[in-house]
């Protein structure tokens, strides 16, 4: 092969693995989008709801939780007001999780009308926030407190 | 007084760096010496200021002088002392703070180098090119100096004072690594500027030919080196604290710290093929600038809060600040390129398509491919939410699967590249070299696929491990067995001696290994990890892939500024017990989430991960997530490993002193510093001496 020939073999051998890599790029993030949605978005998007990677934030519905700790499966609702999405998860609740907190869960909505969730984040804000009465985790745990008393 | 001090000092930092920058343009230009060490002096003096201000801070948060608006922000009576100190870099204005200190300091010491001492034959090129450098560097400086005195202010005044603070983000004064990783991350990424200098101020001075390559070269190492240990120990700090069990989730905030090590490191290789063949000018210039742009853009991701991560801490409106800097950097950089091309030309051409530059080239190619698609993924929101309106993020599947092709292709390309040599390898030379690591690679793929399994991409990363760890430690057998041959030296003095006799190429190879051991690692663990989560009572066990643990206690403890719950395990093995092992729950004051801290049970077969995930509050049972993962441990031992390689090859060569001096010889000489030769800065072409014959 002549030198000339040789570099023009190298620059298309170049541009096919630059272009190639351009197309499944191009594909790969249109497919693994994750939206950041609230339960009232969710059900606006129709049919486009069902089965794309979302993470859906609103507040745990008070009541809708039910925690079977053996079987590791826990199902409850959120809303953020105007809608209100069932959600189910075989993972244990985060430590904080309770009725009426805020939650973003990731996942994804199926058919059958239930998110399917594979996390579910307490939502926290770095805001400095007084503990009320009773939530102090010495308090909630007294029982097994060992150390130091208040 | 403590804050007046500080505030003072960065402001007069400010103005000496806008000084300095002016003494080094005119006094070039007017041929003045005098004025130019003028700037000299006041990269020292810089120095010397943000260390005051940085010490100023320091001395606010350890007294809790809560007058300071740093100190109102970050500092609390009942954080403990390290993390009170390390709190400097915990919030945005003590990081900018902080990145001050440390560019000043790398300013310092590359006008000190620089200017001083012989540098052989590059002497003439580095001494025009010194106050252009000196100029950059100083400008880069008062951006950061600016950002101090205003939109970033630490040392504002507070009013009234409070009695106590919220103390440091929970996540941030949870694991000891928050006091390591955070120095090493600006290390490395300030490190980046002063290559950058030096290659735009070659660019000014109009200095031709090499020499400019070699000292950009060495300092990209430094910085490099810096940024690969601060990767991997913030990698480490999220599988210690995070709780996933895992060390990398493709999250904007790791993205900005990976994108400039991805490109400084297609420099590192590219520079190489500038220095034997004159070609890759402007490629090298434009790495060299993209990698200082993506720090800074980096900071602008991570600072501004602009993408929505588990670890954006600080907040602020310096986003637009840091966007018109980057513009500024971009067009600066583009147009003198641009404008000095006739200094650019390339003087060698490809010979072969079989040799070093090729691979080099791959290389190249590869890891701006992979640069491209990390910058997109993480981009990828800001631009639809921008067009569309929508809040998107790209999920870790698209991370994933774009780059576990590159890095296989990474991993294969550093078995070759190291085989083939300069310009033209011959067919017999490249069968030589890799007929045993391949025949290795199939046995070991065969072994894996057939006994283990894990998929294709498992499989493939043992192989291309194997193929590449073969030839790389061939390289070191060959060489270090010709000088037992050819000196009659002992094996372990024939590789010491092989090594410090061509500190830069083993100090890679030996980056490579470790390269390899973090690639295998990663790909073994991601590969073969599996987790199980179950609630237990006390006395109650759970298993997993051979493991078995059992729940012995739950207890709660009151510590000064959290409070801990924690559950007591013993690991059992036969049923008899032969660890234990203490995941526990942090609640911090400003925190609605705990922060946990998992138990790691390290062997060389890999990890026993437990993250308590949740305790019921009368103490009756505790949920724990149970995972298994293979050679994490390696990750962290490559990591090691690359870094001791790149230190290898940063460190100045002592072949001149060993002539005189044999290792072997019964009475050496004490070492007194300042008693050796001036070293030089530049070093030549390496490859032509030392090596194997």
């Amino acid at each position: 092969m002549s030198k000339r020939g040789r570099r023009v073999g190298m620059a298309i051998a170049a541009a096919a693995i630059l272009g190639t890599f351009a197309y499944l790029v191009y594909g790969g993030i249109g497919e693994n989008l994750v939206y950041f949605l609230t339960p009232e978005e969710l059900m606006a998007r129709g049919d486009r709801a069902y089965d794309v990677p979302v993470r859906l934030g609103g507040q745990v519905v008070p009541g809708s939780v039910v925690w079977n700790a053996q079987a590791v499966d826990l199902r409850f609702a959120i809303t953020d007001g105007a809608k209100t999405v069932p959600v189910h998860s075989s993972g244990a609740p985060p430590q904080m999780f309770r009725d009426g907190i805020g939650v973003v869960v990731e996942g994804r909505y199926h058919r059958a009308g239930v998110f399917e969730s594979t996390s579910v984040m307490v939502k926290h804000s770095n805001e400095y926030r007084a503990p009320k009465h009773g939530e102090k985790p010495a308090e909630m745990y007294r029982s097994l407190t060992t150390g130091s008393e208040e | 007084m403590t804050r007046i001090l500080g505030a003072s000092a960065v402001l007069v930092a400010f103005g000496v760096a806008i000084a300095g920058m002016v003494m080094a343009i005119v006094g070039t230009r007017l041929r003045r010496a005098d004025i130019v060490r003028g700037a000299y002096t006041a990269a020292y003096v810089n120095f010397g200021l943000l260390a005051l201000a940085s010490l100023a801070m320091v001395w606010a948060l350890v007294t809790h002088d809560f007058s300071v608006s740093y100190v109102a922000q970050v500092g609390s009576r009942s954080t403990p002392l390290f993390y009170t100190i390390i709190s400097l870099w915990g919030a945005l204005e003590g990081s900018i703070l902080f990145w001050g200190l440390v560019l000043a300091g790398f300013t310092a010491v590359a006008v000190w180098r620089g200017t001083r001492g012989t540098h052989g034959a590059a002497h003439a090129d580095i001494e025009r090119l010194m106050p252009y450098a000196t100029a950059i560097l100083l400008g880069i400086g008062a951006f950061f100096y600016l950002l101090l005195v205003m939109p970033a202010n630490p040392f504002r005044a507070v009013f009234p004072v409070p009695a106590d603070g919220p103390g440091p983000n929970p996540l941030l004064q949870n694991h000891i690594l928050m006091g390591i990783h955070p120095p090493l991350l600006y290390l490395g990424y300030v490190g980046m500027s002063v290559p950058f200098a030096f290659a735009m101020g070659a660019l000014l001075a109009g200095v031709k030919g090499g020499a400019w390559i070699q000292l950009t070269r060495r300092w990209t190492t430094a910085a490099w080196m810096f940024l690969t240990a601060a990767i991997i120990a913030g990698m480490w700090w999220s599988y210690e604290v995070l709780g996933w069990g895992g060390y990398w989730a493709w999250d904007p905030v790791e993205n900005a710290s990976f994108l400039p090590w991805l490109t400084a490191t297609a420099f590192l290789h590219s520079a190489m093929v500038e220095e034997r063949r004159g070609m890759l000018r402007v490629w090298n210039l434009s790495l060299i600038t993209a990698t200082f742009a993506l720090t800074i853009l980096g900071t602008f991701l991570t600072r501004s809060g602009i993408l929505s991560s588990v670890h954006a801490f600080a907040e602020g409106d310096i986003g637009y600040w840091f966007l018109g800097f980057i513009a500024i950097v971009l067009i600066f950089s583009l147009s003198l390129v641009a404008g000095r091309s006739d200094q650019l030309r390339t003087e060698g051409r490809l010979d072969a398509v079989a040799s070093r530059e090729t691979a080099f080239l791959f290389n190249n190619l590869l890891f701006s491919v992979f640069t491209f698609t990390v910058l997109l993924g993480t981009l990828f929101p800001l631009v639809a939410e921008a067009v569309r309106g929508v809040k998107v993020s790209v999920g870790e599947p698209f991370f994933n699967s774009m780059t576990l092709p590159l890095c296989m292709a990474l991993l294969f390309l550093m078995g070759v590249g190291p085989a083939l040599p300069w310009r033209v390898a011959p067919r017999d030379i490249v069968r030589r070299e890799l007929a045993v690591p391949a025949v290795l690679a199939v046995l070991v793929a065969l072994a894996v696929g057939l006994l283990v399994g894990g998929g294709v991409y498992a499989i493939v990363t043992f192989a291309f491990g194997t193929f590449a760890l073969a030839v790389n430690l061939r390289q070191f057998s060959t060489g270090a067995r010709a000088r037992m041959r050819a000196h009659g030296e002992a094996p372990p003095v024939a590789l010491a001696r092989l090594i410090g006799g061509n500190r830069r190429r083993y100090g890679g190879y030996l980056a490579h290994i470790g390269a390899i051991m973090v690639a295998v690692a990663v790909g073994a663990s991601s590969a073969y990890k599996s987790e199980t989560e179950a609630t237990l009572r006390k006395g109650e066990t759970m298993s997993l892939r051979g493991h078995t643990i059992r729940l012995d206690e739950l207890w709660g403890r009151q510590e000064p500024q959290r409070f801990v719950l924690g559950a007591d395990v013993t690991v059992l093995r036969d049923g008899k017990p032969a660890g234990r092992m203490d995941p526990r729950l942090n609640f911090y004051q400003t925190s609605e989430q705990p922060i946990t801290t998992p138990a790691v049970r390290s062997r060389a077969s890999g990890d026993l991960y437990l993250n308590l995930m949740a305790v019921e509050r009368d103490g009756s049972t505790a949920t724990i997530r149970m995972i298994v993962e293979p050679l994490v441990p390696w990750i962290w031992a490559g990591g090691l490993i690359i870094v001791l390689g790149a230190l290898i090859t940063v460190t100045p060569s002592r072949q001149r002193a060993r002539r005189s001096l044999p290792v072997a010889a019964p009475v050496r000489p004490p070492l007194v510093p300042g008693a050796a030769p001036a070293r030089p800065l530049v070093i030549a072409d390496p490859d032509t001496r030392g090596a194997a014959p």
